[in-house]
């Protein structure tokens, strides 16, 4: 590192970890934040970046976006996708395993690290299979994918066989003190579902998934996950039921946590209306009164994250009969103004909206990151509230375009993101 | 957007896809257009000349005998070119999208399609998907949506009853899986019906069938108390397998039409069922081929509806038959 001495001068500052929410600047030396506020004594500025009018954040941390990569490749890549990233403010994507080749091995965990590095683009981190090649019968290698550096692991997807694996897995990832992502979900209730079992999908006559699929996978983890005192973390709630479930647990002193997808917080059931694939996303957009209860879980801090729940497509993947399209939303680059969003309809003030996107994931996966105390690496996002623009897909850096959002008018774009203090996007 | 797909931008039905949306005007104005058509099918030459030159493919990419028969009769007796192409043995099997095979039969030059497809939204993806000269008219996507049905059965209904509003009408059976009773719900309350009702047990009706517009019913002597109309729904083996429901001796038990069921039916009350039928799952063979039963006059009425719609999809024909809009 050069060491390159930064200031961010003149803008807002928001970093919830520290109760930081002031017009000052932020002091960065090479890879680290030295100090936010005052000048540090013998600080000589190489570059300074005007911030002014523009809100100064920790970079944001994503607990869930698919790259694509290895495998993939026709719908995205490691450098497609955190281009993306840096461009919606994330400096820290945690990726599924179900990738095509499963990330179930450490090799796989270093390779996905080492592309991600060698673009620079944004950091990635793994989330390694619970179960090995996601075939839910045998545990993955879960020491040696610690070993290798993943945190957390998960099934994505993939069911697991039956609740005997799914009590050794917890059990044998407590034992490893890696935590456990659970996209709950009940498969034989999911059934061959792919919207709401609500008044839209009975007027359409598809196949639906039912809420239950979600609160029974919900309770019957919640009660393996007391058993076996593993930490798990459910992603992407969709129902309200789920959120009292989660927020009952947690009053108990279960260690449980919950994210929820941006898009769930802002579109129901009545965006398959018209059976407009790109609404075509799992877990499906449930009830007004199921998206409110999202809202509000996420206010109290049930849900301690907004992820984006990125899945990038490529154009075929969408053009066919709905219930024959593939789930699915590319997200990352319309995450901040619909957070914004949330902030416009009082549902939370700004400086809680970055701490779900930044510290609050952070916690979550037990990394160092979102925040920016002194010593912390210099992951900076910096937007500007006041930037109005449209969803056309065609200026954005993901490879999928894949979008309910089309022709939407969003408030908020991200102007520049450091990544370990280097600039890797700027507007 | 999504209902308005079905009009081009000068309001014209441009495709047949859902009722949904339609107006009450427009559906009786495809039941008075079915009228004049009813005396050609009657006559010896059976042809007019409204389509002549306009090339119709009948897309099934799920097995059906009768529905295509009778779009086939339909277009044939509009004087139409008729291409049959079944696909459920042919291109899709072979790897080639949904996509692929619409635009390969679209390069030949055609003005319509027919479509029947299993999954719900096929018809409204390929309407939007085909060249803007093209139509698309539904005959059957998923549990969504089957217009043509719908529409003959009102027709029959008008033919036997009249006026709409003064009407009971009951939908028994499978309605969750139903396509038919999903457009006949709407077409009903399109048209004003005073009461329409569906019965059936817990396990085949979707999520908030009130929703839908109707009354609900889980036990069919009450259900039927007084109705005028009765259709009855085909009940799929597959229900068994699936858990739905026990036996289907169970349920011609407890939901088939039988003598002393209908007779809780105001006495002129008629039976309708979309066919194939299944003799003593859902309907006893003394009913279906009962005085009160309008089920062979449903099919000969298809044909009518079918050239209406057909016709007034591709346009020019309604001064020609001296039917004004």
């Amino acid at each position: 590192m050069s060491g390159e001495r930064l200031a961010i001068m003149g803008g807002r500052v928001i970093d919830p970890a520290n109760g930081v929410d002031a017009l000052v600047s932020v002091y960065i030396a090479g890879d680290l934040i030295v100090a936010v506020g005052d000048k540090p004594e013998g600080f000589a500025t190489d570059q300074e970046i005007d911030a002014e009018g523009q809100i100064v954040c920790p970079g944001f941390v994503d607990l869930c976006a698919r790259l694509r990569e290895p495998g993939q490749e026709y719908k995205a890549t490691i450098a497609s996708e955190t281009a993306a990233a840096a461009a919606a403010g994330v400096t820290t994507l945690c990726c599924p395993p179900d990738t095509r080749r499963v990330i179930d091995t450490p090799a796989l965990v270093n390779l996905l690290r080492e592309r991600a590095d060698s673009v620079g683009k944004a950091r990635v981190i793994p989330i390694g299979a619970l179960t090995r090649g996601l075939q839910g019968k045998e545990l993955s290698s879960m020491m040696a994918l610690k070993a290798a550096g993943c945190v957390a692991v998960g099934n994505a997807y993939a069911p697991v066989e039956n609740l005997l694996v799914l009590r050794r897995a917890l059990e044998y990832a407590a034992n490893c003190g890696l935590l456990v992502i659970v996209r709950p979900e009940e498969p034989a209730l999911r059934n061959r579902g792919c919207v709401h079992d609500g008044a839209v999908g009975s007027r359409l006559g598809l196949p639906v998934i039912p809420v239950s699929a979600e609160t029974v996978a919900v309770a019957q983890t919640l009660v393996l996950a007391g058993q076996t005192g593993a930490k798990v973390h459910f992603g992407q709630l969709s129902s309200a039921r789920a959120v009292a479930m989660i927020a009952e647990a947690q009053s108990q002193g279960v260690a449980v946590s919950a994210d929820v997808a941006v898009h769930q917080l802002h579109l129901t059931e009545s965006a398959v209306d018209g059976f407009d694939a790109n609404a075509h996303v799992s877990p499906p957009f449930r009830s007004q009164a199921d998206r409110d209860c999202l809202r509000e879980g996420l206010a109290k801090g049930v849900l301690g994250a907004i992820c984006s729940d990125h899945q990038p497509h490529d154009p075929n993947a969408k053009l066919d009969a709905f219930p024959a399209t593939e789930p699915g939303i590319s997200s990352l680059e319309t995450m901040l103004p619909l957070s914004l969003q949330l902030v416009e309809a009082g549902v939370l003030d700004l400086s809680s909206v970055i701490a779900r996107l930044a510290h609050g994931p952070a916690v979550i996966m037990g990394l160092g990151a979102g925040t920016l105390s002194p010593g912390a690496r210099a992951d900076v996002c910096l937007f500007d509230t006041r930037l109005e623009w449209v969803v056309a897909g065609t200026d954005w850096l993901s490879r999928g375009i894949n979008t309910p959002f089309y022709g939407s008018k969003f408030k908020g774009r991200v102007t520049r993101t450091l990544l370990s203090g280097r600039t890797v996007h700027c507007r | 957007m999504n209902k308005s797909i079905q009009f081009d931008a000068a309001g014209r039905l441009r495709h047949f896809l859902t009722i949904d949306g339609l107006s009450r005007e427009l559906l009786v104005r495809i039941m008075d257009v079915a009228e004049s058509f009813s005396s050609v099918t009657e006559q010896q030459v059976k042809k007019v000349p409204l389509l002549r030159g306009k090339t119709i493919v009948n897309l099934f990419f799920e097995n059906s005998t009768r529905t295509r028969n009778t779009f086939e009769l339909a277009a044939k007796r509009l004087s139409a070119d008729v291409l049959n192409v079944n696909i459920a043995t042919s291109a899709t099997s072979k790897g080639e999208s949904l996509l692929d095979t619409i635009r390969n039969i679209e390069a030949m030059h055609v003005d319509m399609f027919v479509v029947r497809h299993e999954a719900s939204g096929a018809a409204h993806f390929i309407a939007r998907h085909v060249a803007p000269h093209i139509s698309v008219v539904n005959a059957g996507d998923g549990s969504h949506s089957h217009p043509t049905q719908a529409m003959l059965d009102m027709f029959t209904i008008r033919q036997y009853k009249g006026d709409f509003s003064k009407l009971k009408v009951a939908i028994v059976g499978d309605i969750l899986h139903s396509r038919v009773a999903r457009s006949e719900i709407l077409a009903l309350n399109a048209l004003g019906t005073a009461e329409v009702r569906v019965v059936a047990p817990k396990t085949l009706l979707p999520d908030d069938p009130e929703g839908l517009g109707v009354k609900v019913f889980h036990d069919v002597d009450q259900g039927l108390a007084g109705v005028d109309v009765v259709i009855m729904l085909r009940l799929q083996k597959e229900r068994m397998s699936g858990a739905f429901l026990p036996s289907e001796h169970e349920y011609f038990t407890y939901f088939g039409l039988t003598e002393e069921r209908l007779a809780k039916a105001n006495p002129d009350a008629i039976v309708m069922h979309p066919g194939p039928i299944n003799r003593g799952v859902e309907i006893d063979s003394r009913v279906a081929d009962g005085p009160q039963s309008v089920i062979l006059r449903q099919v000969g009425n298809g044909i009518a509806v079918r050239m209406a719609v057909m016709s007034m999809v591709l346009g020019g024909y309604v001064d020609a038959l001296g039917v004004t809009s």
